[in-house]
């Protein structure tokens, strides 16, 4: 190996000692001739929603199960302590819902909730992020930018669903290395993360990752389609959402 | 004029040294935490700001408090702070500066920090407080530094400098305002959503950030031949015991509206600082003694003998400091982020880590102000301002 | 015309051009720098662009393939000729390239720099502890 070269610009840049901001206009634009567009298989909605059936998957083990699917497709680690990084997890009805009732009949008392970030249609986390990280797309998926995100943690600040988690440390320390997902990054330390609603499955023409191994007891599909199953769903069966009245508009309902 | 910095006595040298030393083994720490990441603070998923953030706000409200000084004598022509602006002016400079530190070691991804002007976003409270954090910086350096080297070389002060002073002190306000917006405008966090949050954040910096500044200013008459105007201190201890007052006045609205309305949400934050939930008691003892420094110091404030005891005050200032403190460097924080989303608490405290990467920006801020002190004092002392053996042409 | 404070003046124009000097210096008389030989895939001759626009361009392309996928939700590339590739790293870049080793580092370490692609995306060989 020729090693001269990257001495020299090691040397080079010590000396420079500059700011190196690079930004450069559109290459793609600037005459390769390309096109861009969106993929024939991909899945597309006008509001992404989500129903989730708290009969069907009520229990713990039930809930784990979820998190399991969505956590081995996301390379999201497993990180003992306070420092934990989940994207979705079981929690009691007290936790989830802002509606303590001190006498509740014996199966809800027991009862575990799926939560995960609930896509809200205005989203306090989108509104707060000084970097555009974290945005939301026209599908109603509030997705996130690991590469621009720097990791201020505002958004966590701001989501009233407790939906966000922090990458404290290095992912990789906490992750079946010989068991990753590899067609999906892992993170890196300092920066935010949390459910994508998988628009990465999407995009392939895939449900969510949660939603397939729920059995049903999940149902995904598009809010502003009257004919769509959520909608169909969300007809049959009454629903809440948790602590609608912050007004963020959470896209995830809860059949009880 | 930098170069009075450069020379003192073999005192200041060591104070000097004993800062840098602390910054410079303090690096390493911060090193650590650039390797390892924030995993070596006591902050977790649900207590996700932590003491470094409450520092940031606590500090900005020094920033904001030179206004105190500055105020009266631009918009009412006080002219016993005239001598006293100076030291205002660059203790804002010194606690923006740590304000900016305590912002860059809390970001996971400080390399990337540009990225807040690379893709500015305006419905982002954060990039305000970035745009006007720097912007009161640069008013403050402007102002303090061509005000002093006019005075240094006996010429009034440039006409411009006024205009930039007069937009300095509605920017102080600015500032606190907006960093109370950081919180205040955040759903589903009770404690700090509450349209008095600015208020409140105000009173606070306008009774603990000129207590800070007079406790300097009595230390640098300690060790060099400035001797601030009597009366001028004794109008600032004045300006204190009222911002104080209010402090006090718009904690208990706080306090009515949550526990006369019953709302739980309201009360919960405050429970928990003050009396401890499921079990958990960590900042009870805190905030009591908080309460009681915050009450004793207006007992030693308001009545003007005890006022105006210039052995006293010292004391009478420090424990104001201690107790606004607590209110706003620990309680605010930590009540903020419980109860937790799920009504859950998860207590925090920092670590030892923390603490020393905390101790390195405050030394950081100590030796700005210290060598913009000795800049400030070490002109008066050449221009016979406000010094110890004249004592009666003081007052100007 | 006199030069006041002529010799420190040229005595700190001495050393900043020796500073700035240095890395040539310091270099002078060593081997002529030479490409490094990279490992091209086996079964596939053409990348999404010529070898010239990829070899200068692709941090531009794969910074704008990233925003596009990301944020505008388009996740396909249609090339002059015609081909379509996803715009992913991992999923079609590192198919063909499948060894990072090979040949991303092989420039990378030559031209000194670090890019961070690799703390996030999983290289094809793998991670290793
Ligand atoms: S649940 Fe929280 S993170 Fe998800 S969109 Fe709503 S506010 Fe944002
Ligand atoms: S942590 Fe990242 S995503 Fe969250 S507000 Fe800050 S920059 Fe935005
Ligand atoms: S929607 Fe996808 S990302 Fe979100 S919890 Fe389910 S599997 Fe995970």
């Amino acid at each position: 190996m020729n090693n001269t070269r990257r001495n020299f610009l090691k040397f080079a840049g010590l000396t420079a000692a500059g700011l190196c901001v690079a930004s450069a206009g559109s290459v793609i634009a600037a005459g390769t001739g390309s096109t861009i567009k969106d993929g024939e298989k991909a899945l597309k909605a006008k509001r992404w929603g989500m129903v989730i059936d708290t009969k069907k998957a009520g229990t713990k083990e039930a809930i784990d199960a979820l998190a399991k699917a969505c956590h081995s497709v996301h390379n999201v680690p497993d990180i003992p302590g306070t420092q934990n990084v989940k994207w979705i997890w079981a929690v009691g009805f007290e936790e989830a819902f802002d509606q303590p009732n001190n006498y509740m009949d014996e199966s809800l008392e027991k009862r575990q909730f799926a939560v995960l970030c609930n896509h809200c249609s205005s989203p306090s986390c989108v509104r707060v992020c000084p970097t555009k990280a974290t945005y939301q797309r026209p599908d109603g998926i509030v997705a996130m930018d690991y590469h621009r995100c720097i990791g201020c943690r505002y958004c966590m600040a701001a989501c009233p669903f407790g939906a966000r988690s922090f990458n404290f440390m290095e992912p990789r320390l906490h992750l079946d290395l010989a068991n990753l997902n590899k067609s999906f990054p892992t993170r890196m330390r300092g920066v935010v993360e949390k459910c994508n609603f998988c628009v990465d499955r999407l995009a392939d023409g895939k449900i969510p990752a949660c939603v397939e191994a729920s059995q049903g007891a999940l149902v995904f599909g598009d809010l502003s389609d009257p004919a769509s199953e959520v909608r169909k769903v969300l007809r049959e069966h009454y629903t809440i959402r948790r602590k609608p009245a912050l007004g963020t508009e959470p896209g995830v309902y809860y059949i009880i | 004029m930098l170069e009075k910095a450069l020379k003192g006595s073999p005192k200041y040298y060591m104070w000097i040294g004993f800062l840098l030393l602390i910054i410079l083994g303090a690096s390493g720490v911060y090193l650590m935490q650039l390797m390892q990441g924030l995993t070596i603070t006591g902050m977790s998923r649900d207590v996700s700001w932590g003491f470094y953030i409450a520092q940031f706000t606590y500090l900005v409200g020094l920033a904001a408090s030179g206004v105190m000084i500055v105020l009266p004598y631009y918009f009412h022509h006080y002219k016993k702070f005239k001598d006293l602006v100076i030291f205002g002016e660059f203790m804002a400079i010194g606690a923006v500066v740590m304000c900016l530190g305590f912002i860059v070691v809390d970001i996971g991804q400080p390399q990337r920090m540009l990225n807040v002007l690379l893709y500015p976003t305006p419905n982002s409270i954060l990039f305000w407080d970035m745009v006007v954090l720097n912007g009161y910086l640069i008013l403050n350096v402007l102002v303090g530094w061509t005000c002093l080297e006019a005075d240094r070389q006996h010429l009034p002060h440039p006409k411009w400098t006024k205009v930039l002073a007069y937009t300095s002190i509605i920017w102080a306000f600015s500032i606190h305002t907006v960093t109370a917006f950081l919180y205040q405008g955040l759903p589903g966090r009770h404690y700090w959503l509450t349209a008095i949050l600015a208020a409140r954040f105000l009173a606070s910096a306008f009774c603990s950030g000129p207590a800070i500044l007079v406790l300097v200013i009595l230390l640098t008459e300690k060790v060099t031949t400035f001797k601030a105007n009597v009366e001028g201190i004794a109008t600032l201890a004045k300006i204190i015991t009222y911002a104080m007052c209010v402090n006090v006045f718009f904690f208990l609205l706080e306090v009515f509206t949550a526990f006369y309305s019953n709302i739980p949400g309201h009360m919960h934050s405050l429970v928990y600082l003050f009396k401890g939930v499921h079990g958990h008691h960590e900042l009870v003892p805190f905030m009591w003694t908080a309460a009681a420094l915050g009450l004793g110091s207006l007992a030693l404030l308001i009545p003007p003998k005890l006022r105006d005891n210039i052995k006293l005050l010292p004391w009478s200032l420090g424990i104001l400091v201690i107790a606004t403190w607590i209110d706003k460097g620990l309680g605010l924080l930590i009540g903020g982020f419980n109860p937790t989303p799920f009504e859950t608490i998860a207590p925090y405290w920092p670590t030892g880590k923390e603490l020393i990467i905390s101790l390195m920006i405050y030394a950081i801020g100590a030796l700005v102000v210290t060598v913009l002190f000795k800049i400030a004092t070490e002109v008066k002392e050449e221009t016979g301002a406000s010094q110890k053996t004249a004592e009666t042409a003081e007052a100007n | 015309m006199k030069l006041y404070n002529g010799g420190k003046i040229i005595t700190g124009l001495v050393i900043f051009l020796g500073i700035f000097l240095a890395p040539l210096a310091y270099n002078a008389g060593k081997a002529a720098y030479s490409q490094p030989k990279l490992k091209l895939p086996e079964n596939e001759k053409e990348c999404v662009e010529s070898k010239e626009f990829m070899r200068t361009k692709h941090m531009q392309l794969l910074n704008e393939w990233r925003d596009y996928a990301l944020r505008d939700g388009q996740r396909f590339y249609v090339n002059s000729k015609g081909k379509e590739f996803e715009m992913s790293l991992q999923k079609t870049c590192m198919k063909c390239h499948t060894n990072k080793a090979e040949f991303c580092d092989k420039c990378h370490n030559d031209a000194s720099v670090t890019p961070y692609c690799w703390d996030c995306h999983i290289q094809p060989e793998g991670l290793k502890k």
